[in-house]
Formats: C-alpha cells, structure tokens, sequence
C-alpha cells in the first residue's frame, strides 16, 4: 500500500515539472495560441524519450499532470493514447503526431472537432463498426476554440485509412485517454489552486493581504482535499488499467474496481475540480482575473476545454451507470 | 502509488463484514431507531470475541492504524452504529498512552471485550469549536477534587462506563494551558444525565457534575496537561474512525428505491446515483490514505480534515438530491406505507446537517487547512 508517488514517480513529477517550468512559460503558452500547439516545445518534450519508453500509464499520469500545471500547448494526451495503440516508430519519435476522435464517423466520414486534429498527422477514431487509423497531413489550423486547443474536423476518406480494431479496442484507448486527461486536469487544479493562494497573500485591500478574509480562505480551502481525491483516484485507473485485471462495479458497497469505470470516475471528478479550482482562482484574483495579463485565465479555459473535448460529461455518467446498473437501459 | 490491502488485512476486511453481516440486522436497526440508542452491544462484543477490536486500538493494537480504520470504514458503510464503539476504542487508545496501571487495567481490557463504552464530555452549552473557553472547573479539596460544571453533546453518557472530562483545574494559566483531563465514572456520585433528543432521532444528552468528588486514581495524564490528551485522542482519531462514507448507505437505500419504483430507468436519476457513488469512491480513498499515512509513522491531521471536510459535505448534498428524487416518497418515515426505501432516504435528510457540525464543523477544518496547508495568514484567536 503506497498512497503517494512512488520514489520513482516523485522523480519523475520533478523532472518533467522543471521541463515545463522550463520550455513551457506561460509565454510559451500564450505564444502558441489561438492554435495551441508549439513546435519546439513538441520536439524538444519528444527528445525526453516519453514516447518510447515502455512507461506505464501510471506514469504518464505522473507526467500528465506536469502537462496540466503548465497549460503546455503540446497534444500529450492524445499522442500518448495513439502511441501506445500503433507503437509505430515516427509516433515513437514524435516525428509524427497522433490524434484520438471521441466521436465516430459520421455518414459522411467526417470526425468532428478531433482534439489534436489541428496537429496529428495520425488519427485514429471509430468509423463504422471499425476502429480504424488515417494518416493524412494536418491542416494546422482549426476552428477559434475557448481552450485555444488545437481541434479540427479529420476525414476517414482523406490520406492512408488502415483498420486497427473493433469498438471493444476503441474503448480501451478512450480509458486512456481519460484517465491521461484526468491527471492533465489534476495539474491544472493544483496549479490554480496555488496561483489563486500566491495572489491573496500579495493582493492588499483595506490594509491587508485579501488572503486574510476568512471568506477568501475558506473558498481556497476546499480545493486541496478534492484535488488529492482526484490524483489518488486518477492513480488507481490508471493501476487499474496497467494491470488489466478484471474489477468490480459493486457501487452499493463502494467497491469500484473495475478499470473502465475508474477511468471514466477519474475523468468526470478531476475535470469537475479543475473547473471549480480555476474559477474559485479567478474569483479570488479580481478583475485581474478576468484580464488578459494574468494566467489563471490560460487555466480556466484549458480546464473546461481539454476536457469538454469529448462532449457532456452527462453522456460519461450514463456511460457509468450502464456499467454500476447494467439490467437496465437507460433513457 | 499501490492501493491494494495486504493479504492480512484483508482477512481481517472479511472478518469484520461477516460480523456486522451477521450482528447488524432489521431487527437492530429498528431497535436503535426506535430508542435513540445508536450502538449494538451484540455487534460489539461479536467483534470484540473475535479479537478484532483489540487489533485496532490506536497505539496498542497489532493492526493499528489500517485495521482501525477497516473496522469503522466497514461498519459505517454497513450503516451499522459505530460511533460509541469508536469513542471507547480511541479513549482506551489514549488510557494506554497516557493512564495509570490501574486505568489501564480497567479501561482497556472492558473496552477490548466490547462490554464498555466511553463517553466524551469535552463540549460545554457556550464552548463548542472555541472549546477552550470551556468552564466546567475541577477544585483542589485535599487530596480530592471537586467538580462542578456541565457538559453538552455527551453522546452515549446513558450508557456509558466512564466519562473523559475536560476541566479548567487552573485560572491563572492561559486557557489551553490549565485544564485536566479526568477519566470519571460514571456512577460517581454528583454526575447527573439528561438526555438531548436530535432532530434524526438518535439521543445525545447534557451532563451535569455538582461537587462530584474524586481523587488522583481519576486524573487521566498530568495535572493541567488535559489539552495534550485531548491532542492525543484528536491524534490517534486520524480521520479513519467513521464518518467519512455516510454515503454509502445513502446510495445503497437510494439505488433500492430507484429499483423498487422503476425510477432506475430515468437518466435524471442515474446521473445523480453515478455522482454519488463516485463521491463516495473518493471519500474512501481519502481515508484510506490517511490511515497509510498513519501507518508509515505520519500524523494525517490535515489529511482528515480535507477528507471529514469533503466527505460530510458531499454526502449532505447527495441527502439532499436523494430525498429531491424520491419526491413525496422520500418524506415518508420509517414504517409508513410507501415510504422511499422504507424511510431510510427520509432519515438521511434528518442525518446529515450534524454531519458538518460534529467532530469539528466544516468552518474550524477549512481554518485549519487555510492556515497549515495553504499558508494564509492566521487571523483569530
């Protein structure tokens, strides 16, 4: 039992923290937008050797949260995800970049508002009853998006279309990435949480530091319990799903093992308090909040963007009550 | 991270559920409903006849603190009562830390064999969260001690073997500083209870001390050292006693209720179930991790205040949306026709307000967090 960072993982969380505290300032991020998407930062986290390594989705959790506290305009989720799907080389070497449709097909064969579809030479997705690959050069450009994240709409009939699964695979990689979305969503919170912390200590009114109103406290000080909540059980789907041993779906008695509902649970609850963290932040910065100058307005809207990607996160929950309650349909 | 149990707690997860399985019935259920009382003295001694108990006093037993807190995790998502239990587990806890041979001698082994129950005699009519300001007064009278004051919120006082008291034994320390804590029969003469009826039906009571007259056997720790013991019963407490997954009953009685009426189908309905089961997820892991930080020497005092905090008030709102779904139903009370999971949703919504009060309210553990967790500046007292 170890409800913490391993020593590895501590390491790990450092190192790639000073990376991105490093090659992704908030300059950096601003830089990037409205596209969202930075080549150098892209190649230089490529020759970090992520991709590559045999690192357990665990671990990517660990980095995915370094991802999340800096608003990093680079598409780690969803390369992640593709990469561990196709282990082709040029997706190894970040040569070339990988794309996940949450959304199949439609008639047309048109997927609509691909997260990373600006970007991904690679995007996979369900068309039909296939869970199919097409490899097509990126448009680099995408619809103006509120989390300035690098979507577009991709084409199964453009470029190479190979067929790599079925829905049951498709929904293999759907859990990673939400889990991998979960953790970036965990940095995000954690980070709002401590700019919103390092404004009131500095922000004086009637004298003071705002930090010293027990309003102003007491609205920071439900975050950091639901932000651990959220990173432990971020961790466990993603234990869960490194593990591959079949869980159970017990929600009468609180025993939730089951990979796929972890995933989903993880999803819904970082992303709930990352879009709580980021607008409690902003509240407690004032106008400045709201201005363009400070970044907590980068967080709030990566916070509600790179998880609002997939859709309502109603559908997720219905999703999850089909696996908690699986004799009845729903409506 | 590693969320697994080792083999041997495990065990001991499935001992304790076949316990309460077998112990925690209709039958009990209704009896503490009907009179207020909410301990099984039959799950007690069950639990104690298998040694179970003994494993999980705080500082003394062999699975303290992961035991500990499987025990109550178990019974309270059982909905079994477990708060008298764990009162007197955590004093005998603090007794074998702090106590005389002869208060060890009495206490642990009445507690350890689930014959005895400990009541908390901390709180006072006007101190509550500023529990310091506390006047019940224990006077030097030889070599005796003569105590007068009152106590409120004495939870199990009726029933209870020993009261452990808070008392101010001298006014010219500061207010922290020159308080005792006493480990008082409950027979001594001079100790009156009156009970304290709650609006979810479970009896609390007001105790009152007139010349109640003692010697030194009856000082639990030093003279004027009562603050620290009550530091060390907060201590071994760690937030893994109870108290953070009420809703898991809630979810259970609500999930019979949406299946029993067909409302199961309804998405409105499921939604709300999933955000329930998922608070409850994280509520436990929350705990969890408290007792391993426990468990690898750490003292999770910020940790349970983050994990009491969300868990109390996640489960008030789930109350809320559960007794909101099941519409009229969910007013009906225990044993009335159609009552939403025969009333169990109706008592939650009855339940749950205390559940931000009681062992520090929601206000006193976002302090603590602002000022020792986030670093805010301190700005009362």
């Amino acid at each position: 039992m170890e409800l913490a960072f391993s020593a590895d993982q501590s390491v790990l969380f450092d190192a790639f923290a000073q990376f991105f505290t490093r090659e992704s300032a908030s300059t950096v991020v601003r830089r990037a937008e409205p596209l969202g998407f930075d080549p150098s930062l892209w190649a230089a986290l490529s020759a970090m050797e992520v991709w590559g390594s045999d690192a357990s989705l665990a671990d990517l959790c660990v980095i995915g949260e370094t991802v999340g506290r800096s608003c990093a305009p680079v598409p780690f989720v969803e390369h992640a995800v593709v990469t561990r799907l196709l282990g082709w080389s040029a997706l190894v070497a970040g040569d070339s970049i990988g794309a996940l449709s949450p959304r199949p097909a439609d008639g047309a064969g048109s997927w609509a508002l691909v997260p990373a579809g600006a970007v991904a030479d690679v995007v996979v997705g369900m068309d039909g009853d296939d869970f199919v690959a097409v490899t097509a050069p990126p448009p680099f450009s995408g619809p103006r998006n509120h989390a300035c994240a690098p979507l577009a709409d991709r084409s199964t009939r453009l470029g190479e279309r190979i067929v790599i699964g079925d829905q049951a695979d498709f929904d293999t990689a759907m859990a990673q990435w939400q889990v991998l979305t979960a953790s970036t969503m965990v940095g995000i919170a954690s980070a709002a949480l401590e700019m919103g912390v390092a404004y009131v200590m500095q922000r004086q009114q009637f004298g003071v530091p705002i930090g010293s109103f027990q309003s102003v406290q007491h609205s920071l000080a439900d975050l950091p319990g639901r932000i651990d909540g959220a990173r432990l059980l971020t961790h466990q789907a993603a234990n869960a799903l490194d593990s591959a041993v079949p869980g159970a779906c017990d929600a009468a008695n609180n025993d939730i093992t089951d990979s796929y509902s972890l995933a989903a649970m993880a999803f819904l609850f970082s992303s709930e308090i990352a879009a709580d963290a980021t607008a409690r932040s902003l509240h407690v910065h004032g106008g400045y909040g709201f201005s363009e100058e400070y970044d907590i307005q980068l967080a709030y809207r990566r916070a509600r963007g790179w998880a609002l990607v997939i859709g309502d996160p109603a559908e997720v929950r219905m999703d999850l009550a089909a696996r908690f309650w699986p004799s009845t349909a729903g409506r | 991270m590693d969320f697994s149990l080792p083999s041997a707690v495990q065990t001991y997860r499935d001992q304790v559920r076949s316990i309460v399985a077998t112990h925690h019935t209709a039958e009990t259920m209704l009896r503490q409903h009907t009179s207020g009382t909410f301990n099984n003295p039959e799950l007690n001694r069950a639990l104690a006849a298998a040694g179970l108990i003994e494993r999980a006093v705080p500082g003394l037993g062999a699975g303290d603190p992961i035991e500990l807190w499987v025990l109550f995790n178990e019974m309270e998502k059982a909905g079994a009562p477990l708060d008298a239990l764990a009162m007197a587990v955590m004093i005998a806890g603090v007794v074998h830390h702090v106590g005389t041979p002869a208060q060890k001698a009495a206490v642990i082994p009445a507690v350890t064999s689930g014959e005895a129950l400990i009541c908390l005699g901390y709180s006072e009519a006007d101190a509550g969260s500023d529990l310091a300001s506390l006047t019940t007064r224990a006077e030097r009278d030889g070599d005796q001690w003569v105590i007068n004051g009152a106590k409120m919120w004495t939870t199990m006082a009726h029933e209870a073997r020993w009261v452990i008291l808070l008392a101010r034994t001298d006014t010219s320390l500061p207010r922290h500083r020159g308080l005792t804590m006493f480990l008082l029969p409950m027979d001594t003469p001079g100790v009156r209870v009156d009970p304290v009826h709650t609006m979810a039906t479970e009896r609390t009571n007001a105790t009152f001390y007139d010349d109640v007259r003692v010697g030194d056997e009856c000082v639990l720790g030093d003279v004027n050292g009562g603050w620290k013991v009550m530091s060390i019963a907060l201590s071994f407490e760690r937030g893994v006693m109870g108290g953070t997954n009420p809703g898991v009953p809630l979810l259970r009685h609500t999930m019979r209720w949406a299946q029993d009426s067909g409302r199961i189908e309804e998405s409105a309905v499921r939604e709300t179930l999933v955000r329930v089961a998922i608070d409850n997820h994280v509520a436990a892991l929350l705990t969890q991790r408290s007792a391993w930080i426990a468990a690898s020497g750490g003292l999770p005092g910020l940790e349970g205040s983050m994990t009491k905090l969300f868990a109390s008030e996640a489960y008030q709102q789930a109350s809320r949306w559960c007794q909101e779904m099941a519409g009229a139903q969910g007013l009906l009370q225990f044993g009335q026709s159609g009552a939403a999971a025969d009333g169990f949703i109706e008592y939650d919504a009855r339940h749950s307000p205390v559940t931000t009060i009681y062992g520090g309210t929601s206000e006193i553990l976002r302090n603590n967090i602002a000022e020792r967790h986030l670093g805010l500046p301190r700005v009362r007292r």
